[in-house]
């Protein structure tokens, strides 16, 4: 979906956001009160720029309404992979990305993460996936790499890859393999700004992940090793 | 970020960091004789999506993950294993980092050290490797907001690329030998995305000059550079824990500093293409020969640079 359909659909009451760089910034009226607009748009490779300037906008909204939801809006084809990017530490400037959002939740804001076009590796990991809750459109794509080059990467021919896909949510691209896995809440579908007020006044807090994928039946391990290794099992 | 670990030259029986396994590392950085294991191999937990694709599996899924002593200090340990699927992060390998560290925030230890050597996410199970990553990044920063220090040891043949390359800068400490590589993509994927005129990943000097110890050091991402030796690495994550200047991950005024100190480094360094063009304009005379040096050596010769 363009973003601004999206935005249009998101908030009939008003925007007042903008695109420089295919950074999305601003903020927007709802009738759960104000919020705070980020994300990338037209699938943005999520470089050392990009990065600083969602993180900058993040703490801008923590330092002048710690509060304020924040609607974090997904597209990013994943990192922007360059020896400009990599030189200079780009693993960094992500993981700054990565803090800053989670000191927003830690001083009071809601963050809630909308995949409306690609959400892709790195540039997800240190974004949507940082939220508390996350949703998205249908047809987003969600993914860490097209099964053709994991087939190359991993030596496995493409057709059991496929093949296996179809059972198993584990690695192949996919959004609905997000949603059994426990890491996308839900899809949102039909009334936008309907979905986006009732994500507002859901109960605060991380989305227990873990949790969600054992219950869907898409990741059956990770919660229970997880509590093994808190719980003290030697 | 501090000066605490600048130390660490390695005695002349000090064994190599880069060639030991996760269980030798552990068992040299630790007190002797005081790493308890969590879920070992004796569990058996393999990762039943290795089995999927008949590939073979580990009985701890590359990761070791338990509790020691640090010269006293309580501390909890997660080593991760570079000779098994290239320290790759799996439904397994993560769910026990991330169940780690949710007990150091139960527990409170001294501190928490994280080995990584990792090429990020494993392939083979890459949604269930990503969002364990997340829940990975996400429990480090609750375990720093408890105010409990989280150090990064790197120094394996791995390095730390991909999600555990950004997972690595969410720590309070960082501390690297110049063997040691972190960075987010590896310099292959690089080239064959962007082409062999970008990045050529045969030029092994090029590879060190962009991710290796010394240039992270030099760029202020990593706070120690250590020889590459256990106990080198041992002393340098001793010095971090004594410290005790842990930034909080809750702190927006040291988040904003960091965040100045980023803008700083893109806007000084933004050119340019290559190690050697930032280190020259830090004010370090005869650049060109610090890949050359050994740590103290290194440490010497780069300690009155403008960073």
């Amino acid at each position: 979906m363009q973003l601004a359909t999206l935005l249009e659909a998101l908030f009939p009451g008003g925007h007042a956001v903008q695109v420089a760089g295919q950074v999305v910034t601003g903020s927007a009226t709802t009738a759960a009160g104000p919020v705070t607009v980020i994300g990338t748009t037209d699938h943005a490779e999520i470089g050392i720029e990009h990065a600083l300037a969602l993180a900058a906008a993040v703490l801008a909204s923590t330092r002048a309404h710690p509060a304020q939801p924040i609607l974090m809006l997904v597209d990013t084809a994943g990192q922007r992979p360059t020896r400009h990017d990599e030189l200079l530490a780009i693993n960094g400037y992500l993981a700054h990305l990565a803090e800053c959002l989670d000191l927003a939740r830690r001083r009071g804001a809601r963050l809630v993460a909308l995949i409306y076009g690609e959400a892709v590796s790195g540039g997800f990991l240190s974004f949507g996936l940082m939220a508390d809750a996350i949703y998205a459109l249908p047809q987003a794509q969600v993914r860490v790499m097209n099964l053709q080059a994991m087939a190359r990467v991993t030596r496995q021919p493409v057709e059991r890859l496929q093949a296996l896909a179809a059972s198993s949510p584990v690695f192949a691209p996919g959004v609905e393999n997000y949603v059994a896995m426990g890491c996308v809440q839900a899809l949102w579908d039909g009334d936008l700004a309907a979905a986006l007020l009732a994500a507002l006044r859901a109960p605060a807090g991380l989305a227990p992940r873990a949790a969600l994928g054992r219950q869907r039946g898409g990741r059956l391990l990770a919660a229970a090793i997880a509590d093994r290794v808190a719980g003290g099992e030697a | 970020m501090n000066a605490a670990g600048s130390t660490g030259a390695a005695v002349p029986a000090d064994r190599s960091w880069y060639e030991a396994s996760a269980r030798a590392r552990l068992d040299g950085l630790l007190d002797p004789g005081s790493f308890g294991e969590l879920l070992g191999p004796r569990t058996r937990t393999l990762s039943p999506h290795l089995a999927m694709l008949d590939l073979p599996g580990a009985f701890d899924d590359g990761i070791v993950v338990g509790s020691g002593r640090l010269a006293g200090r309580a501390v909890l340990v997660a080593a991760q294993e570079g000779a098994f699927m290239g320290g790759a992060v799996g439904e397994v390998h993560g769910a026990k980092l991330a169940g780690l560290l949710r007990r150091a925030c139960a527990l409170r230890p001294d501190g928490v050290l994280l080995l990584p050597d990792s090429g990020g996410v494993r392939l083979h199970e890459a949604n269930a490797g990503l969002i364990a990553l997340s829940e990975i990044i996400h429990g480090l920063l609750a375990v720093r907001a408890a105010g409990i220090p989280v150090l990064a040891l790197i120094g394996g043949s791995n390095g730390a690329f991909g999600g555990m390359g950004i997972a690595a800068r969410c720590c309070d400490h960082v501390i690297m030998s110049e063997e040691g590589r972190l960075a987010l993509s590896g310099p292959e994927v690089i080239e064959t995305v962007r082409g062999v005129e970008e990045f050529d990943a045969r030029d092994r000097a090029l590879v060190w000059r962009t991710t290796g110890g010394k240039h992270r050091y030099l760029l202020g991402e990593a706070d120690a550079l250590v020889a590459d030796g256990i106990g080198a690495f041992r002393t340098a994550a001793l010095a971090a824990l004594a410290a005790d200047d842990a930034h909080r991950a809750d702190d927006l005024d040291a988040l904003t500093a960091a965040h100045a100190a980023l803008v700083r480094r893109s806007a000084r360094y933004g050119a340019c293409r290559d190690g050697l063009e930032i280190w020259r304009a830090q004010g370090i005379a005869e650049p060109e020969r610090l890949p050359l040096l050994d740590a103290p050596d290194f440490l010497a010769a780069v300690a009155g640079r403008d960073a």
